[in-house]
């Protein structure tokens, strides 16, 4: 202990510090500089934007662009902006994310506490499943939610999401439960209750850190899904990546910039605010499944 | 007939075989305690009796009714878990309650037996905490409230003293004992450590490899042990073992320690076989009745006074142990606390063998 105090002396560690304050700095300025020039374009004129230098505050600011690309801008060829997309992927969003996230603590639950021969295969084959590149399941994909009469359809959308979410959703609460006490269950048998009782009454109120990890975790992933949106879905039933997509490559008229830029703003909002509002809970969870798992 | 029956209970796990044939039974309001070792499957049995882990084979009769495939929960027993298992998204109060709801319970009678079951164990203060929020001890007594309020036909404790520190283990040692005297319930209680055992049980049954060794009240188990294992687990310090030879040199039988006829004891009244002269026996001795002869019972038929080297004081306050070294053996000896003894120091021990026991090397079984 002593011998490596020796060796950094406290004005060699301060400076070090400053070193690494300095470097952090940079890089968050680094990551923040896009979601600055977003911003900043999208408050600007398109006179400006054409005109001026792109990392310059806006002159007027006005948030015409929003407006616009909220309920104005041509998507394809209906002028309506991007309002019904953005609730499509809201209406796509939550249903995926709260029933992947049952299964998944279902599953958890299950592979944890009701063991049965074969439940580290079965484990192990959906922990594959969070592997398999998401084009390689396209096709199959496609057939399915044919047969089943979904193409086309939020619903299908939402049994996509689920289905693929499920590997990482069992993950995540598996590891979670497992460092969960069993005495507790048997504690639960004992008193009568059963296998639904103790998962809705014991465990998933214990479950609030994971929880909250696995809903940040599907949310930002089946809402910023660009793949399975543009594949499964078309015309006014697109979510908003698709949407967003849509507005910025249609190659007539004349290029808003400002208008793109309010879009993908409108884009990344829910994402944002579920990380600024849970963002905390996210970090606690990952820690405690590191930590106990 | 027994209000708990253990009949000829099997547990095999792959190609393990856990519990060998465990049969016991226990009257009503009887104070049932499983010790031995870690691994000894005194756990697996406790679990079996609350239904947790199915047997292999054997059955298990709770008041003259086979439980053996009635779920837990419909066992009527109750657990207090080594880690108390309280559910940690509940208060005090709905931890106590939640068998009760379970069941079916009207609100208001469930308010009031918890109430009750509070205010015997004097947590009513703790009732909206959560169990966080509570020291090591609170939680104990909650888990036992737990166990209480359901009023079941048989409580099952599993060890579940092992995560309170030395002081408090001693004061709820103590209440679990007071609880078994004012309810008389019938209590399946399962611990490694001897001295719970002692305390605590109206009978012991002692486990080794997933057979018992004896089944007994504490005296009879302490006082005459069927077998090595057991005079060795049970009692601190452990029972003293000199090897020694039967002699019958004067006509009268007696042992010669480590066949050293210099060191000749008389025959232990609880030998009651005449054994042949130069088998070879172990001689068992409590610590306590080797003392210094002051200490010697007045009333002990058969002594023995025997010289040996000191090589270790222990005082406790109470007692001092004394280490004596014989032939090369040692043997530990309880004297009173204010007699004078030296390290290096030929010391009288004083023997009395009217509580001594012999045992059979080759068997290790006790000799009668």
């Amino acid at each position: 202990m002593s011998a490596t105090q020796e060796t950094v002396s406290a004005g060699g560690a301060r400076t070090a510090r400053y070193f690494i304050y300095a470097a952090l700095v940079i890089l968050a300025l680094v990551y923040l500089l896009p979601l600055y020039v977003m911003l900043s374009t999208s408050l600007k004129s398109l006179d400006e934007i054409r005109g001026g230098d792109m990392l310059a505050l806006p002159r007027d600011p006005s948030i015409a662009a929003w407006v616009r690309a909220w309920g104005e801008a041509c998507i394809g060829v209906s002028c309506v902006g991007i309002k019904g997309y953005f609730w499509n992927s809201i209406k796509m969003v939550v249903p995926a994310v709260l029933i992947s996230t049952l299964l998944g603590a279902l599953n958890g639950y299950v592979l944890t506490k009701w063991r049965f021969p074969g439940h580290r295969l079965v484990f192990g084959m959906m922990l594959f499943a969070c592997f398999i590149p998401f084009q390689a399941v396209l096709i199959p994909m496609a057939r399915v939610l044919g047969t089943f009469g979904l193409s086309n359809s939020t619903a299908g959308l939402v049994i996509v999401h689920v289905i693929y979410g499920l590997g990482f959703t069992t993950l995540f609460f598996r590891n979670y439960y497992e460092a969960f006490p069993d005495e507790l269950v048997k504690a639960a048998m004992i008193d009568g209750a059963g296998f639904f009782r103790i998962f809705w009454r014991i465990l998933l109120p214990s479950s609030g850190p994971i929880i909250v990890v696995t809903i940040i975790y599907q949310f930002t992933n089946i809402w910023n899904d660009f793949l399975f949106g543009v594949s499964f879905s078309s015309g006014t039933s697109s979510p908003m990546t698709v949407a967003l997509n849509n507005l910025v490559a249609s190659s007539t008229g004349v290029k808003e910039y400002n208008v793109d830029m309010a879009a993908a703003v409108f884009a990344a909002l829910p994402t944002l605010f579920v990380y600024v509002v849970a963002g905390r809970y996210f970090v606690r969870g990952l820690m405690a499944g590191a930590v106990k798992g | 007939m027994s209000f708990l029956e253990i009949k000829d209970i099997r547990k095999k796990i792959g190609n393990n075989e856990i519990l060998k044939g465990i049969n016991i039974e226990l009257e009503k309001g009887g104070f049932l305690v499983l010790v031995g070792p870690s691994g000894c499957g005194k756990s697996t049995l406790l679990n079996a009796i609350a239904g947790l882990l199915p047997p292999s084979s054997g059955d298990i009769v709770i008041d003259g009714q086979v439980v053996n495939d009635l779920h837990p929960s419909r066992r009527d027993i109750a657990m207090v878990f080594q880690s108390y298992a309280l559910y940690p998204n509940m208060t005090v109060e709905q931890n106590i309650a939640f068998a009760l709801e379970m069941r079916g319970v009207e609100k208001a009678q469930r308010e009031a037996a918890v109430k009750q079951v509070a205010k015997t164990l004097q947590i009513e203060h703790l009732l909206k905490r959560r169990p966080s929020q509570l020291s090591g001890g609170q939680r104990q007594r909650v888990a036992m409230g737990r166990a209480l309020v359901r009023q079941p036909r048989v409580f099952l404790f599993d060890e579940p003293l092992s995560n309170l520190d030395a002081k408090l283990r001693v004061e709820v040692r103590a209440e679990i004992k007071a609880l078994h005297q004012n309810t008389h319930a019938t209590i399946v209680y399962v611990t490694h450590d001897q001295i719970e055992a002692m305390t605590l049980a109206t009978k012991i049954v002692v486990l080794k490899e997933g057979m018992v060794q004896q089944v007994g009240t504490p005296a009879e188990i302490y006082g005459r042990p069927a077998n090595l294992f057991v005079a060795d687990f049970m009692g601190s310090p452990a029972m003293n073992m000199l090897k020694g030879k039967v002699s019958g040199a004067d006509g009268q039988q007696g042992i010669a320690l480590f066949g050293n006829d210099g060191v000749r004891v008389a025959m232990p009244p609880s030998v009651t076989t005449s054994l042949p002269d130069g088998k070879d026996v172990i001689l068992g001795l409590r610590p306590e009745t080797i003392t210094d002869a002051g200490l010697v019972d007045p009333r002990a038929r058969a002594t023995a006074r025997i010289e040996a080297e000191v090589t270790m004081i222990e005082p406790t306050g109470s007692d001092t142990f004394v280490t004596g070294k014989l032939d090369g053996a040692t043997f530990t000896a309880r004297t009173r606390s204010d007699v004078h003894v030296e390290l290096g120091q030929k010391f009288p021990f004083a023997f009395n063998l009217d509580k001594a026991v012999v045992f059979d090397p080759q068997t290790t079984s006790r000799i009668e």
